[in-house]
């Protein structure tokens, strides 16, 4: 194994993470919030950590494979959210790193689950890198370097595959780093977008930066306890079509702007995920009716409430918690399904879920026809075997991991099954706010240190999607040569 | 630049290989997904499934904007449907694998020109050129001829008992009356650009350079001419060998052609008529020492199998035929050879690859740069660049020795007025010279980058 490349990337990785933490401190010294030196420090700290491994882990070779991909993105994420909360910890506004961490992990993930019973209490600097990490991570910290910092190897696909999230990983230009700019590209180019329309409703500046990173990372930290529910119904329109656009598949924006707009316009995914959203939509719509006044209220908070869960953001209109149990249901359903491949969502993803009903009506289908030959054909093309068992087992693995997380959580004494069920789901899945004690009203403070953690856990599996986590706790992969 | 590659086997990928290394964009195109899937990983580019003569792969391909599609499936016909196609949908430039002999006789003018095809590419016929290069000159392993065929690199190994062994390469031009450069040297895997005071040791594989007249001198005197290669044997009845025994024949050798399959034999027969064609199987050596290979100047072995090439080759060396040339494919075996003493190995692989190459860098250098020429040496460990320089600049009426050369660069050859020099350090390079520049591993884009 080339033990070297691997440091040596988390090095540049470090060197990075320093220079995006300048974005709060600037924002810091703008308001004098005290939160200059934490950032200072963690800053400094991140530039001699990454400084130290690049200069002394330059790789002899710089070819890796598979096994180094994996354990580069996993160890990259720990080693990030590690740093990351360090602010919060300095400052003293989460004094437990323990919280700080699962705060910082919440963020990068794109969460948005919380610890801080009053988010009102929190220092701009402090909210600002809250949020800045869920704008980050949602592209993904990696892509980022690939995109910014040249000369890395033409092996750096392995890299990029275990941080993007969805089944296969198809690529915009045939340079790896072209892709990723163009990635970037469109993210920053929506993300002002949704900037400008928000400013234009009469959104402070700040308030805007921070929902609005909050929606293009799907992450959902937000700045006051009732998450979005003060500001204008415009706003939350916005915020919530918004949210909808960053759980959809990037490749087709790149395909807009390349004017193919047949190609968009044929993409299973995206109407099975239109599908997915205006039907849960009218039917939480229909249950929800007659809690509103308006039927235009009704409509706002179930579209807001659907797209915020589908897309695994995590804002809320509305506490959705003291809604009717089969709104609540639709809403726990959507947890798991999440967004589209190739988005900054988290979930199984609606291709793995369309792939995955093809599977069983093929298998049905067999089981009537034993003879009968069925190929399954996705966005028009035939799917290959090999990645319907992929994403068989992935599905598998996925709910046997799950499961697993909710029994180590069910531990926790004076938590309810809703409660804990929804925790691990919310934070597997990336949403954020759950159900009872962990709903939009509640908070994740009460669990023990132990439990944070091994949510933090969950958090960084479902962003990763399992394998890259999974392949860096084992420890047999390390120690091969 | 984008470059399309339509069918990714063994040439495809090497080419791929070579392409992404020197920073194009490549699209690869196959329709089998586990070879796609391999490309993916090994290298930076991106691949699509499906049929390159299909019209929406294409366009999802980018051909639009592609500056060069090359086209290498399995079958010619397809390959010239390909570059049609993508020619009309504007891709500047086409490449087309066309092997079939037939087309490649009279028709392939007016194949090339209908189709509007850059350079049609027939792997079989151009490594039967090398493998002629090599032939015609017996000592060399390799042969490259720069600008107007005054004069010539040939690539060699320096055997125990050379006279060359010994001095410092300063001192060799007055030992040997001869001028010439010693200008590359491969020892063990490293190449490098030999100073004055490097001293040569057996086992090296050198590049010199030198005027056409001189270097046969030279050869001569250093014991490392031979006779031409007058009696060939060829074992294996493939295309290459086609292609090879028509060349030599017409060059006035005799050759020996020993094919296993009985058709094949009988039909390399009808088309070669003054080969002696044997059916049998190459590998039994009774029958090779039956067929007179004792008494063959050059041995080489053309079956489909690179370990049979490789075995074969290394028989006839055992026996001490003259000269033995092998054609062996994949790189490992090629690096094997060389360990098993085999100096004149051929792949057809990385022959196309150097065409292709070559081909691209004019390309660009048509955009961008002053190249006028690209040649690879030392299986492109090194490269030869030809220069010409229009007007007085900072490298110019300096005197070589004075001048502030970038490592592992050299000046190994001045063309002025149709003549070659062979420039030693009180040379200079003069307005309207062309240049040619050695470079190891360094990639040159203009004469001005020579310089430190």
């Amino acid at each position: 194994m080339n033990r070297k490349m691997v440091f040596f990337i988390i090095g540049r990785i470090l060197l990075l993470e320093s220079i995006l933490l300048g974005l709060p401190m600037a924002v810091s010294i703008y308001y004098w919030d005290g939160g200059q030196i934490p950032l200072l420090f963690s800053m400094l700290l991140s530039l001699a950590l990454g400084a130290t491994l690049t200069r002394f882990m330059r790789p002899d070779s710089q070819v890796i494979y598979a096994r180094e991909g994996f354990l580069i993105t996993g160890l990259a994420w720990v080693i990030i959210s590690v740093l990351g909360a360090l602010p919060f910890v300095l400052s003293g506004e989460i004094p437990s790193f323990v919280d700080a961490f699962f705060e910082t992990v919440s963020g990068f993930t794109t969460t948005g689950a919380s610890i801080l019973t009053d988010v009102e209490k929190m220092s701009r600097s402090m909210l600002f890198w809250r949020s800045f990490t869920h704008w980050i991570g949602g592209m993904g910290m990696l892509v980022l370097m690939v995109a910014v910092m040249p000369n890395l190897p033409g092996r750096t696909i392995h890299i990029l595959r275990a941080e993007m999230p969805g089944p296969t990983m198809g690529k915009l230009s045939p340079k790896l780093s072209d892709t990723a700019r163009i990635l970037y590209l469109l993210y920053i180019a929506l993300t002002v977008v949704e900037l400008l329309l928000l400013l234009a409703g009469g959104m402070p500046l700040f308030d805007s930066a921070i929902h609005t990173f909050g929606t293009a990372g799907t992450g959902g930290f937000g700045i006051r306890a009732d998450s979005v529910a003060g500001y204008s119904p415009y706003l939350q329109w916005v915020i919530a079509v918004f949210m909808m656009l960053f759980g959809l598949n990037f490749n087709l924006f790149f395909l807009l702007t390349m004017r193919r707009f047949k190609s968009v316009l044929r993409s299973e995914e995206l109407w099975t995920y239109v599908a997915i959203v205006l039907a849960s939509t009218a039917l939480i719509c229909w249950n929800i009716r007659p809690l509103f006044a308006c039927f235009s209220d009704a409509l706002r908070h179930a579209f807001f409430q659907v797209t915020t869960i589908s897309s695994t953001t995590g804002f809320s209109t509305v506490n959705f918690d003291s809604w009717p149990s089969l709104s609540r249901m639709v809403l726990v359903l959507l947890m798991f399904i999440g967004a589209c491949a190739g988005s900054t969502a988290g979930g199984l993803k609606v291709s793995r879920v369309v792939l995955l009903f093809k599977t069983f009506r093929r298998e049905i289908r067999h089981l009537l026809h034993p003879h009968s030959v069925t190929t399954i054909r996705f966005e028009g093309r035939t799917v290959e075997n090999t990645t319907l068992s992929s994403v068989a087992t992935y599905f598998a693995l996925y709910m046997g991991l799950f499961v697993l997380f909710w029994f180590i959580v069910s531990f926790q004494p004076g938590y309810d099954g809703v409660s804990n069920f929804t925790a691990v789901a919310a934070c597997y899945n990336n949403i954020g706010p759950g159900l009872n004690l962990v709903g939009p009203a509640g908070s994740y403070a009460g669990y023990s240190p132990f439990v944070k953690l091994v949510l933090s856990l969950a958090m960084l599996f479902g962003r990763l999607e399992i394998y890259p986590m999974l392949i860096s706790l084992m420890p047999g992969v390390w120690l091969k040569k | 630049m984008r470059i399309i590659i339509v069918g990714c086997g063994k040439i495809g990928t090497a080419l791929i290989g070579a392409l992404v290394r020197e920073g194009h964009d490549v699209v690869a195109v196959d329709n089998r997904p586990e070879i796609l899937n391999r490309l993916t990983n090994q290298y930076d580019v991106m691949c699509l499934p499906g049929n390159g003569a299909d019209f929406e792969t294409l366009s999802e391909a980018g051909v639009e904007r592609a500056e060069l599609l090359i086209s290498l499936t399995s079958s010619d016909e397809l390959n010239m449907l390909i570059c049609f196609l993508a020619k009309r949908r504007g891709a500047r430039h086409t490449i087309a694998r066309i092997r079939n002999p037939q087309y490649n006789r009279s028709s392939l003018d007016f194949l090339r020109q209908q189709l509007d095809l850059s350079m049609p590419l027939n792997p079989e016929l151009l490594t039967a050129q090398e493998i002629h290069n090599v032939l015609q000159l017996p000592a060399a392993s390799k042969v490259e001829t720069f600008s107007l065929n005054s004069f010539e690199m040939v690539e060699l190994r320096i055997k125990e008992d050379s006279p060359l062994i010994g001095h410092q390469l300063m001192d060799l031009r007055d030992h040997f009356r001869a001028k010439f450069l010693i200008c590359v040297v491969q020892r063990g895997n490293e190449v490098v650009i030999p100073r004055g005071n490097f001293v040569l040791q057996s086992g090296d594989r050198i590049g010199i350079t030198a005027d056409r007249s001189e270097l046969w001198k030279l050869l001569k005197q250093t014991g490392l001419a031979r006779r031409q290669s007058k009696k060939i044997m060829l074992v294996g009845g493939s295309r290459i060998a086609y292609y090879l025994s028509k060349r030599l024949q017409s060059s006035g050798s005799k050759v020996v052609l020993i094919e296993v399959d009985k058709t094949r034999s009988e039909q390399l027969h009808g088309t070669l008529p003054n080969a002696q064609v044997f059916h049998a199987d190459g590998t039994d050596q009774e029958r090779l020492l039956e067929f007179g290979l004792l008494n063959q100047d050059a041995f080489v072995s053309l079956t489909g199998m690179d370990e049979e090439n490789l075995l074969l080759a290394y028989n006839a060396k055992i026996q001490q035929v003259g000269q033995v040339i092998a054609k062996i494919n994949r790189d490992e075996i090629v690096q094997m050879a060389e360990q098993m003493g085999l100096e004149n190995v051929i792949s057809p692989k990385n022959v196309v690859v150097n065409v292709v190459l070559r081909y691209v860098r004019a390309l660009e250098n048509s955009m961008d740069s002053s190249i006028e020429k690209l040649y690879q040496l030392m299986d492109g460990k090194a490269e030869a660049l030809e220069f010409v320089v229009p007007a007085p600049a900072p490298f110019t009426n300096i005197q070589l020795k004075n001048l502030h050369l970038k490592k592992n660069i050299l000046i190994a050859g001045l063309l002025r007025n149709n003549a070659a020099i062979i420039p030693d350090g009180e040379d200079m390079i003069l307005p309207g010279d062309r240049v040619v520049v050695i470079s190891g591993q360094r990639k040159l884009k203009a004469m001005m980058d020579i310089l430190q």
